[in-house]
């Protein structure tokens, strides 16, 4: 795409040349610390490292974490705000050795429960209280176990169709990029076209169509989607590449195109990739909670934020929580994988001034 | 005229291209619109009879050459669900669409054009400071998460917009009805647009005519405006553009939560009604707008710097 530049004509007087560096030099000075400072990570990547890899190993940990169940309605009372005390009345039965529990909103209610059923008994029946830290949703479930399940599938969808699009579509940029010619022209040609298709309508279809709203599939619709961006990308970086003296030296030597490609080209453009990809997943999270809202990603009771975002949607007037505790926690992990994507990506980033 | 020869070319090929891909597509997937409309009452004879009425049983080449010739007629199909002609709706909906697309490409730009211009006056300034932390914090809010938000304070605790959408009876009332969505939508495309501003902004002030200006002692704000905004304003135009294009087929999560009868909420009731011929034809839509608006920004480029128009060489 061309963009207008401030080329400096050819043909222009030395003079004019020279004011021309004087000033570029006086805004170069105000600029500096931007150029200069970005070649350190900083103290925010790191904070965002932090959050994502909090996220990743709570998600990770899931089953080990001492959560309520993420499924089960009703063990907290229906839509209870953040941090607000609940009581649970247990009514223990030493035979069957079966704790039959209600929860109740009001430590009142919890004792009347308990009246009714015969009163207190110590140690078989009587009210606990508890908090849900995160609140409850419409059905009772306890928000904070669903928001780190529904991390578990928010992340793998993230990873498994980034992983899809870095493989195919850097496949195809590399060798479009590499090759050039006719191979290009048709490849980047496919490309284009995928590009003119809606990213969300499609991936939306893929899911629809399959008629299966397994992991799997959802990865393989946002990953297809994320083929041509990727390749567009990529194409580019080999483009430098492919023209530097190392190549010429590796194909003067006689090293076979695959050769030159494995060893000489892919390195240095998989290391701009990886900032790309940080940057991927969280494309692909938010893609993952767009298809979730419209209900068309990992069937229920199976969490995922988008669907938390959007059953929250009716409740707004009275518990507000149910749908911004998950859209918070989302925005987060987005903006931290943003931050340090974009971190790494001023790090890796080499000037072309410089080469 | 060869560069716009080149281009017509091109633009034919990618429109063919992509119906053809939506048509196989939608056809190589299971399940078709006799299973629709019969529903699963009807036997196998009468939804075989009714695959040869719809001319479901043909091959699909010939079958996508017989939708192709009635498409450019202007004559996309009936809708399974409703027998509405999927032409018929789509006229009714592309307006609804469009309008929420330029309202809140306005609402975007009167944003942040001037706090794109603030932002580049004092590069590192406070001001740019704070508008760049905004921008990036933006990016990161999903129209899902940024729609349940303004309804949650805007619609619901201070009741000044509504939450869902009410065909509007003027325009006034159209502009307040629409202004959660279209905000909903501009959040994103405002930081972009303050983004790529700003930069060009900079880039235009290192610019010698710029010291020329400086030096005849003219103001610092007539400098900003008259001196250094127009010409940085060429990639902006271009993303706008293509944002458009873009957007024709993006808005349709925020026309799904306020209930916007747009062209992709037509699109996604007609994927979950599994309504093949209303999804192609919105498909198709979406696309030609895509590819022509892409065309018409290159034609600007064109029209805008001369030295594209008659760089033979380049394209």
């Amino acid at each position: 795409m061309p963009v207008p530049s401030s080329d400096p004509q050819a043909d222009e007087s030395s003079a004019a040349a020279a004011s021309a560096t004087a000033a570029a030099l006086l805004v170069a000075e105000t600029l500096a610390d931007e150029d200069v400072v970005k070649k350190k990570l900083g103290f925010g990547f790191y904070i965002s490292a932090g959050w994502v890899v909090l996220i990743s190993l709570t998600a990770l940990l899931a089953p080990f974490l001492p959560l309520q169940k993420y499924d089960k309605t009703n063990l907290v009372p229906q839509r209870l705000d953040p941090f607000q005390k609940y009581y649970v009345a247990h009514d223990y039965d030493p035979e069957s050795d079966l704790d039959s529990t209600k929860s109740f909103e009001y430590v009142n209610e919890c004792q009347d429960h308990l009246e009714d059923r015969g009163g207190f008994a110590e140690g078989l029946r009587y009210c606990s209280n508890q908090v849900a830290v995160l609140g409850a949703d419409s059905l009772g479930r306890d928000i904070l176990s669903r928001v780190v399940w529904g991390a578990r599938v928010s992340l793998i969808v993230g990873l498994g169709a980034v992983t899809l699009g870095m493989l195919l579509g850097g496949s195809i940029g590399i060798i479009a990029g590499y090759f050039r010619g006719r191979t290009e022209t048709a490849l980047m040609g496919i490309m284009d076209i995928l590009l003119a298709f809606p990213a969300l309508l499609l991936a939306l279809a893929i899911v629809t169509f399959a008629d299966n709203h397994s992991i799997p599939v959802v990865v393989a619709a946002i990953g297809l989607v994320g083929i041509p961006p990727v390749a567009r990308l990529i194409r580019a970086n080999t483009l430098v590449y492919s023209q530097r003296e190392f190549v010429l030296a590796a194909r003067t030597l006689g090293a076979s195109n695959k050769r030159v490609i494995v060893r000489e080209v892919l390195p240095n453009v998989a290391l701009p990739g990886v900032s790309f990809a940080v940057i991927g997943i969280a494309i692909a999270i938010v893609a993952e909670g767009g298809l979730a809202f419209l209900g068309l990603s990992v069937d229920p009771p199976t969490p995922t934020w988008g669907g938390m975002i959007n059953d929250g949607r009716n409740f707004l007037e009275d518990a507000p929580h149910i749908t911004f505790v998950p859209a918070a926690v989302m925005v987060i992990t987005v903006l931290a994988l943003n931050f340090a994507g974009d971190r790494l990506r001023s790090l890796f980033d080499v000037k072309e001034g410089a080469l | 005229m060869r560069f716009v020869r080149k281009k017509l070319v091109n633009l034919l090929i990618v429109l063919l291209s992509v119906t053809m891909l939506s048509f196989l597509m939608i056809n190589l997937l299971p399940g078709d619109t006799a299973d629709v409309i019969c529903g699963p009452s009807c036997d196998e004879a009468a939804r075989e009879q009714l695959r040869e009425d719809l001319g479901l049983n043909k091959a699909i080449p010939v079958r996508y050459v017989e939708w192709l010739g009635g498409a450019i007629t202007g004559d996309l199909g009936r809708s399974g669900r409703t027998q509405q002609p999927v032409m018929e709706a789509i006229r009714e909906r592309l307006p609804v669409t469009l309008q929420l697309l330029v309202y809140s490409q306005v609402l975007a730009l009167m944003l942040a054009i001037p706090a794109g211009i603030m932002a580049a006056r004092r590069p590192g300034g406070w001001f740019d400071k704070t508008s760049t932390g905004t921008v990036f914090v933006l990016l990161g809010i999903p129209q899902f998460v940024m729609a349940p938000l303004l309804i949650y304070f805007f619609a619901v605790r201070w009741q000044i917009f509504p939450a869902i959408y009410k065909e509007p009876g003027g325009f006034f009332e159209l502009l307040k009805n629409l202004f959660l969505p279209a905000v909903s939508l501009a959040a994103a495309e405002m930081a972009v647009y303050l983004r790529l501003l700003r930069g060009d902004m900079i880039a235009t002030l290192q610019e010698d005519y710029i010291m020329m200006a400086k030096a005849k002692g003219l103001s610092n704000s007539r400098i900003l405006l008259r001196h250094a905004f127009r010409p940085s304003t060429f990639s902006l135009v271009t993303i706008v553009g293509l944002n458009m294009g873009r957007l024709i087929g993006g808005s349709l999560i925020v026309e799904v939560i306020f209930a916007i009868p747009g062209l992709g909420r037509y699109a996604v009731e007609g994927i979950f009604g599994r309504d093949y011929l209303a999804v192609q034809g919105a498909v198709v839509v979406i696309a030609v707008g895509y590819v022509l608006i892409n065309f018409a920004v290159d034609m600007l480029y064109a029209v805008l710097d001369p030295r594209i128009r008659h760089a033979r060489a380049v394209i």
